[in-house]
């Protein structure tokens, strides 16, 4: 047996919609936006799966006719999903606060360290050191390079905290 | 209930439990630990029975509530998900033990933090559901189960550099289940039912476009969780900032349970007859770009992180040669990949405890200073680059095997394999000469004090050491009992692409 709900052009669009928005605001770079992208994208998912339990019907503990019943299924699952949902957004808005608290903005930051060696690559040293015998001179060139003879350029903490310090805050 | 029914579901119900009872008495360190130890190697124990009933007569099913197969939840356990269980209990115990110990020696018998043991406890049921479960709708609260924990585990105590990190996990992870339970609505939608072993059937009866398209939906989801190139990238960027025993237990359990998950629904809802093109090259582009990527870093938990995402890369060639010997020698790299991914991330967080930096530019002379330190680093290393005569090289072997057998595109990976191998090894020397050779360094002081990581300090724990020896044990214990387990990882592919067995358990009567 296969279920093929009729379709409902006004909730498929209204998804779609949703969808769409949701993933727009999750490519920003401000967590709040991100935060009501993933709300939405939540909606858009719990809409998609009561669509798919087909079309609105009587309740399932009505009657004994199962065709006259509404399928109780998705409403279980979207029930469940919509639970989960509502705990990790407001985890994730605890997080974010915290993120402000601790940073002083909300934008999404830069992966310091990853930056650190997209630059470094312009350096062969990389690939022509790693089979060698470990003498100091690879260490000494990796560091000047890393930036302003800064030692600590290696350590993320003291990265992060020289690049937010760079960082103009709204 | 029956036994067998009892048994299946404890590995659930007993983290659960120990869970509530860790909230309940927060304040004593001492039951929280010890709660948390004998959950676990329960867990242990009834994974290891239920692997040799799953092994003499086929999968082990529940059903929950008393409600059978298409209508309840049923949890099944064949030989895969026996197996993988089993090896992710072992290595939860022992990265509980080495957290433990961690927190004794910084901090003394008596202080407990409080979430972090319901929150283990959690993880570990989420982690133990998802191998057992029947069912994708399941599946996908196992995963919010695990992955809830895991967003706690990952964002306590937050420095700033770790709230960014936190917050990349989190969203990224977020994103990946809602396409999941988009990618459930929709195959509802399609089919009519979430059952696993009921889909089965009737994903064959849909058109192929359309059994095309949920299947890609799949792959994505479990490729953000099993992070496949190119979805990969949220994984470096947050594991090597989590404190040591949570990233060791991340990078261990969280991303095999994705690759479990996808070799489960590929396997039993999107059954095919001849290599998967799509899959193979993305096992070449895991590999290549995880290998490359971990030759470029300087801190090692990043270079560790990069050389997980390339060994996924592995058990991917397994799943995309799609035979019996390929399916049974992903499921023999990943028992293998999450034993030895623990222990190395245990490991550099025993080196960083010793150089107070993860930086490999600045440490040195471990060797001398600690020659312990070095055999343990040097035993997983090997194993991971897959020398012989260790489990790495066990498990690669029964990849290229099966590559060998398909043809000629097939082949062509297989060389990759040992390319990336080669690349692996490449990166691990450069740790062990950056880290153990050269001249003797003093300790950094640690650079954030505020979290609960003691780095920098020469007052070395020797439980946690053992805790990590007990690690390398059980990867040893691989290559040992390579011959067993390599017969029963080859029953479980021909299970897995047979799908027979799984279906006539869960459903009863003939497929």
């Amino acid at each position: 047996m296969i279920i093929v709900p009729t379709i409902n052009l006004t909730m498929a669009v209204t998804v779609a919609v949703l969808y769409a928005v949701g993933f727009y605001l999750l490519l920003s770079r401000s967590l709040m936006r991100v935060l009501i992208g993933v709300v939405v994208l939540g909606h858009a998912s719990n809409l998609l799966l009561q669509l798919a339990g087909g079309p609105p019907a009587r309740p399932p503990i009505v009657g004994t006719d199962p065709a006259a019943m509404a399928d109780p299924l998705p409403q279980a699952l979207a029930l469940t999903a919509i639970v989960i949902t509502f705990a990790l957004t407001t985890f994730l808005l605890a997080l974010g606060y915290r993120s402000f608290v601790l940073v002083g903005h909300d934008e999404v930051q830069d992966d310091v360290e990853d930056r650190r060696i997209g630059r470094q690559k312009a350096d062969p040293v990389g690939l022509g050191s790693d089979e060698g015998d470990g003498d100091d001179s690879d260490d000494s060139d990796d560091s000047a390079d890393s930036g302003a003879g800064d030692r600590v350029a290696s350590t993320d903490d003291a990265v992060e905290a020289t690049a937010t310090g760079e960082r103009e805050r709204p | 209930m029956n036994a067998a029914s009892t048994i299946i579901t404890l590995p659930v119900l007993l983290p659960l439990l120990g869970a509530a009872v860790s909230v309940v008495f927060a304040r004593s360190a001492m039951l929280q630990r010890v709660v948390g130890i004998v959950v676990l190697a329960a867990v242990a124990a009834l994974a290891a029975v239920l692997l040799v009933m799953a092994d003499t007569s086929g999968p082990v099913v529940a059903s929950l509530g008393g409600w059978a197969a298409p209508v309840g939840i049923a949890l099944v356990a064949d030989r895969l998900s026996a197996l993988l269980l089993l090896v992710s209990s072992l290595v939860t115990l022992a990265v509980l033990v080495y957290a433990i110990d961690q927190r004794i020696a910084d901090y003394g018998r008596g202080t407990a933090s409080t979430t972090f043991h319901p929150m283990y406890l959690m993880l570990s049921a989420g982690v133990s559901l998802a191998y057992l479960t029947g069912d994708l709708f399941t599946l996908f609260v196992a995963f919010e189960v695990m992955l809830t924990a895991s967003y706690v585990l990952i964002s306590r105590r937050t420095s700033a550099t770790r709230v960014r990190a936190g917050m990349t996990y989190v969203t990224v992870s977020l994103m990946s289940s809602l396409l999941f339970l988009t990618a459930i609505a929709l195959v509802y939608a399609a089919t009519g039912t979430v059952n696993l072993a009921d889909l089965a059937g009737r994903m064959d009866a849909l058109p192929g476009e359309l059994r095309t398209v949920l299947g890609l939906m799949l792959l994505v989801v479990f490729g953000i969780k099993a992070a496949i190139v190119p979805l990969h990238f949220w994984l470096p960027d947050s594991y090597p900032n989590a404190p040591g025993p949570v990233a060791a237990l991340f990078a261990g359990l969280l991303t095999k349970v994705g690759f479990y998950a996808l070799l489960r629904t590929q396997t039993l809802l999107f059954s095919r007859d001849e290599p998967w093109m799509l899959m193979l090259v993305l096992a070449v582009a895991t590999m290549l770009v995880g290998a490359l990527g971990a030759l470029a870093q300087n801190d090692l938990n990043r270079l560790l992180s990069f050389l997980l995402v390339s060994h996924i890369g592995f058990m991917l060639f397994g799943l995309a040669v799609f035979d019996p010997e390929g399916v049974g020698g992903a499921a023999l790299y990943a028992a293998h990949h999450i034993t030895v991914l623990a222990t190395l991330f245990l490991v550099s967080g025993l080196i960083t405890r010793r150089t107070g930096t993860v930086a490999l530019d600045q440490m040195g002379g471990l060797a001398r200073t600690a020659p312990g330190l070095a055999v343990l680093f040097a035993i997983p290393a090997m194993t991971l680059a897959g020398l012989p005569p260790t489990a790495g090289f066990v498990a690669k072997l029964a990849l290229l095997e099966a590559g060998v057998g398909v043809g000629n595109a097939a082949v062509a990976v297989a060389a990759v394999v040992m390319v990336a191998s080669l690349l692996t090894l490449v990166a691990l020397v450069r740790v062990w000469v950056r880290v153990f050779w050269g001249e003797p360094r003093p300790p950094l002081p640690d650079d954030d004090p505020d979290d609960e990581v003691v780095v920098g300090t020469a007052a070395t724990a020797a439980p946690m050491y053992a805790a990590t020896a007990g690690l390398v044990a059980v990867s040893l214990a691989i290559a040992v009992f390579a011959g067993p387990l390599t017969e029963i990882t080859d029953r479980a592919g021909t299970d897995l692409l047979d799908r027979g067995p799984y279906r006539v358990a869960v459903l009863g009567g003939a497929p």
